[in-house]
């Protein structure tokens, strides 16, 4: 009886990550003091921002009243530029990172392909398409071409890592029973690796050409042709609601690409 | 019918295996066709204005920058500290918010936890789509516009462009907890809150701690170029050197943000392993 009087009367949930009370405050602490010293830093001067409200209202306002007569040639121009660069720059990457993919798979090559491949791969990740972008617009000069350029090698690094991955982890039995027919290193791929990989690579594809579209709309703002240029023309005049327009195409354009490669993706499998 | 099989296959049928038949082959050939007609389509109106004289000279172009970039002038360095932790506290901070914003937005996209799912489920969608179809150099460059230059439009790009990836993979998260652990509680007369808070949230807490600090190794690499379009930070760096084409100092910056990612990967797959 006495020991069901000292049972406390609520129950408490136990910490889940973290048990050791004395990390927690540690951990705890240290967030305050970061909190504390980011926002000491922070140079905001409000009364600009407070000037800006209004404009944000236009910005607003041009977002629900959308304009997109005015330079609807403008638009179309970009437009065109975004989609046929976002489906060339996916058929290049495609077509250029299927043999870097396969390089870089560890249970097809030799060592040093494999380390070769490997290198491109991260040298295409570790940087963003925009500095990509500047670089290409200062040696290709302005234009969809550069971001044509861009959005490939950007493609590149990630289309090769996931099919290198994916070819590492296919079954190794089927891989078996084709080499025990005396298969060659040719027929191997084709009648072993290929059957597994193919649908994944074909979502892959369609994934990319989604990430190319919305990246085709950010690299024109340093240069390299497309919805982007566009969109940064309409904010500089201040022309928020033809702004608003191509931001409401590009978001409609981006959700169809997305549902329809969902589908597709669907279909295929 | 002298040669037709004891299972009565017709005369007609291939003897030798092929792997598809012969309709689908045409399929496959037809859609190949369209594709490579596409490309070259789509070729032909890209580069309608291209100038090929650039396209052509591009290689030595790409000598000279990097001739002018090696060596990187690495005494730039400590006139890129404070860039560097202007840079940190936009990705940090803009996680933060967007973390804060995106978990009711999650809650209500979710199908077992949304409180209507004709009015309420379809507007959080909405929310998700938009700030996941906008990339964080555009509301960089919207709000730059709105609230002038500076670490806060920075801060604001990246938190709107986190809501949606966070809440996309919450909400994704939420919807596949087990029932079993929400119909105990719900057992023992639970309010909604409380199911909300005991049977819900020990379930998603792991997947959402990883997918912040996922978030928050993504937000790094953005905030790095944010300053391209006045959002403070690195990136601003970045711009006036090559406005001035100094480009020992635009090797030092991307060396710097070279490393920069590394140990923010590093430091988030450290803390997803610890965690997952």
């Amino acid at each position: 009886m006495s020991q069901a009087a000292s049972y406390p009367k609520q129950w408490k949930r136990p910490p889940q990550i973290i048990r050791d009370r004395r990390w927690r405050w540690a951990i705890q602490l240290a967030i305050l003091a970061y909190l504390v010293m980011a926002f000491g830093s922070l140079e905001v001067s409000w009364s600009r921002v407070i000037d800006g409200l209004e404009r944000g209202q236009r910005f607003v306002e041009g977002f629900l009243q959308p304009d997109f007569t005015s330079r609807w040639r403008d638009i179309q121009q970009g437009l065109i530029e975004s989609l046929t660069m976002t489906l060339t720059a996916t058929v290049v990457g495609v077509l250029v990172s299927v043999p870097i993919g396969i390089g870089a798979a560890r249970n097809l090559v030799p060592r040093p392909v494999y380390m070769v491949c490997r290198s491109i791969i991260a040298v295409s990740r570790s940087l963003q398409e925009i500095i990509i972008a500047i670089f290409l617009v200062a040696m290709f000069g302005f234009g969809p071409f550069a971001g044509f350029i861009t959005l490939a090698f950007a493609s590149i690094g990630f289309l090769s890592k996931l099919l290198a991955d994916d070819i590492e982890e296919i079954d190794e039995s089927q891989a078996e029973a084709i080499r025990a027919t005396g298969a060659s290193w040719w027929q191997l791929l084709h009648y072993a690796v290929q059957p597994q990989v193919m649908p994944r690579l074909i979502g892959l594809s369609l994934y990319r050409l989604d990430i190319n579209f919305r990246e085709s709309a950010v690299i024109g703002i340093v240069g390299a042709g497309g919805i982007g240029a566009t969109l940064n023309t309409a904010i500089d005049r201040y022309e928020y609601d033809s702004a608003g327009a191509i931001l409401l195409i590009v978001i409609g354009i981006v959700m169809v690409v997305e549902y329809s490669s969902s589908y597709l993706r669907r279909f295929l499998q | 019918m002298s040669h037709s099989t004891p299972s009565g296959n017709p005369e007609h049928y291939s003897q030798i295996w092929t792997f598809r038949t012969p309709r689908a082959r045409l399929a496959l050939w037809a859609g190949w066709l369209l594709l490579v007609a596409l490309f070259v389509g789509c070729w032909h109106v890209m580069n309608a204005n291209t100038m090929w004289v650039f396209v052509t000279d591009a290689p030595t172009q790409a000598a000279d920058i990097g001739n002018r970039m090696f060596p990187p002038r690495l005494s730039y360095l400590p006139e890129l500290m404070k860039p560097l932790w202007d840079t940190l506290n936009i990705a940090t901070l803009g996680t933060l918010f967007g973390v804060i914003l995106a978990v009711p937005v999650a809650f209500l996209a979710a199908r077992n936890t949304t409180p209507s799912p004709l009015f309420v489920r379809p507007a959080a969608l909405f929310i998700i789509v938009t700030s996941r179809s906008i990339n964080s150099l555009i509301w960089a460059l919207l709000l730059v516009a709105i609230i002038g230059p500076g670490i806060l439009a920075g801060i604001i790009a990246i938190a709107l462009r986190s809501i949606g990836f966070v809440a996309k993979l919450l909400y994704e998260a939420i919807e596949e907890t087990e029932v079993s652990q929400v119909e105990a509680v719900a057992a023992t007369g639970a309010s909604r809150a409380q199911v909300l808070n005991y049977a819900i949230v020990p379930q998603v807490f792991p997947a959402f701690l990883g997918i912040s600090v996922f978030r928050w190794d993504i937000n790094i690499r953005e905030s790095t170029i944010l300053g391209l379009v006045g959002a403070g930070g690195i990136g601003l760096k970045l711009q006036s050197s090559i406005n001035v084409l100094a480009w020992s100092q635009v090797a030092t910056i991307l060396l710097l943000i070279l490393g920069t990612v590394v140990v923010s990967e590093w430091v988030s797959s450290r803390v997803r392993h610890a965690v997952i």
